[in-house]
């Protein structure tokens, strides 16, 4: 890029480039099955995963370590979460839940490291988690509540005459859910990724390189926060609709 | 047929400079690789949490809440022994204070006793030589009173020779006598 830059003589920003799917080996087309950039950063993530989770509890020490801790940490946050949210009915659900907030926090913060690729901006990533969790959700009430689970949509404190209408207008927002859910993980960490990069592009001229490099400096705090936040909302989003699956009843 | 060529060499989504071609996100020829990878992903990450790690951090944090649990239960057994403890050590300190009083009282009861058999005693030897020493200071008198009759009978007879006159034993005996009674 910085050779584009160079021979065309000015600023050219590519702050999407960042997201172009790579075969690891060789220069073939992306396949099925090919081990691509995603492919590495997703088992980063899950050896990650596996290292805070199954090698820093490895002690099982009454007094946890530093590693056991972070574990111990996260496990009492998402059961928390889950049981305040979804009741106690919904403890069952938790290790599902714990997925993908592991998978959704490690990634996000292994995509802030420099040179590093972030799979959560893909919607194609989002996309099957989000429908996944509205699909799993979905089948879930029908078969824990059979056709009362359509009482979610009919709300019986509502006047008789706006009851239609309210209907109407929870089933569209019901079939947006899995949509705004991926679409805000993807967006949100797609964004800063490429507000980085344009900083990181104006960083080039030398007048504007100490601002730039102040703002890639901001943006990159603000995106420590969006990390956490993003898999925190993504996740308690999922145990509202969870919890809608299991009582429907408003 | 350009661009059959740079798909051919860098993929469908990217030129021939090797940049995106629109987004990334949205290149349909990509997606079925991120969601294959994905896929594989979660499956390996929920069998490590729900076989290894949660079952393991669960059994930790219960066991961890159980030992707290336990560990109070003792502290509080221990506090009420502790305060069976004071309680018997008051007891046992009020016990002694009497013990002692009563000990100091009889001590003191001893003393007095024996003091008052003392004082008895030298009260009595006091007494027994007050008696003698009358009686020696009146045979001193007593004796001292025929020493003083015989000096002065002495005396009398001397001074009567003296001045030239005959010292009739009984009337001077007679004289010194009346005079000494006077």
């Amino acid at each position: 890029m910085a050779t584009d830059a160079k021979s065309e003589g000015g600023l050219v920003f590519h702050p999407l480039d960042q997201f172009i799917v790579k075969p690891l080996f060789g220069d073939g087309p992306v396949g099925l099955m090919t081990v691509t950039n995603v492919t590495l950063w997703m088992g980063i993530a899950v050896l990650a995963i596996i290292g805070v989770f199954v090698l820093g509890s490895r002690g099982r020490a009454t007094i946890p370590t530093r590693m056991q801790s972070i574990a111990e940490l996260i496990y009492g946050f998402i059961y928390k979460m889950v049981e305040d949210v979804t009741g106690k009915d919904g403890v069952k659900y938790f290790p599902y839940i714990m997925t993908l907030f592991v998978f959704i926090l490690f990634v996000n913060y292994l995509a802030l490291l420099p040179m590093s690729y972030s799979p959560t901006s893909m919607i194609a990533v989002t996309a099957i988690m989000g429908f996944g969790v509205f699909i799993c959700v979905t089948i879930l009430g029908f078969v824990l509540n059979g056709a009362a689970f359509l009482g979610l949509f009919w709300m019986k404190d509502a006047p008789l005459v706006l009851r239609p209408i309210i209907a109407v207008i929870e089933v569209i927002s019901y079939f947006v859910r899995p949509v705004s859910h991926s679409i805000r993980l993807a967006g949100n960490i797609m964004a800063g990724h490429a507000v980085i990069k344009v900083f990181a592009g104006f960083a080039a001229l030398t007048l504007v390189s100490p601002v730039a490099i102040l703002g890639i400096t901001a943006i990159y705090g603000l995106e420590v926060l969006v990390a956490g936040i993003q898999a925190y909302v993504f996740t308690i989003l999922t145990c509202v609709y969870l919890k809608d699956a299991l009582h429907p009843a408003h | 047929m350009a661009t059959e060529t740079t798909e051919a060499t860098a993929g469908a989504c990217v030129d021939a400079g090797g940049s995106a071609i629109g987004m990334p996100q949205l290149c349909a020829d990509w997606m079925p690789n991120q969601i294959f990878w994905l896929v594989i992903s979660l499956i390996v990450i929920y069998f490590v949490m729900s076989r290894i790690a949660l079952p393991r951090i669960g059994a930790v944090l219960a066991e961890r809440s159980g030992t707290i649990t336990n560990d109070l239960a003792k502290a509080e057994d221990l506090k009420l022994q502790a305060v069976e403890a004071e309680a018997a050590y008051e007891k046992a300190l009020a016990d002694a204070r009497t013990e002692a009083s009563k000990i100091v009282a009889e001590a003191r009861a001893a003393i007095q006793s024996d003091l008052d058999a003392e004082l008895a005693k030298a009260d009595e030897k006091i007494s027994a030589q007050t008696a003698e020493s009358e009686k020696a200071i009146a045979e001193i008198r007593a004796s001292a009173a025929d020493s003083i009759k015989t000096v002065a009978k002495d005396v009398a007879k001397s001074l009567v020779s003296a001045m030239g006159g005959t010292a009739d034993a009984k009337t001077v005996t007679a004289a010194v006598t009346a005079k000494m009674k006077g």
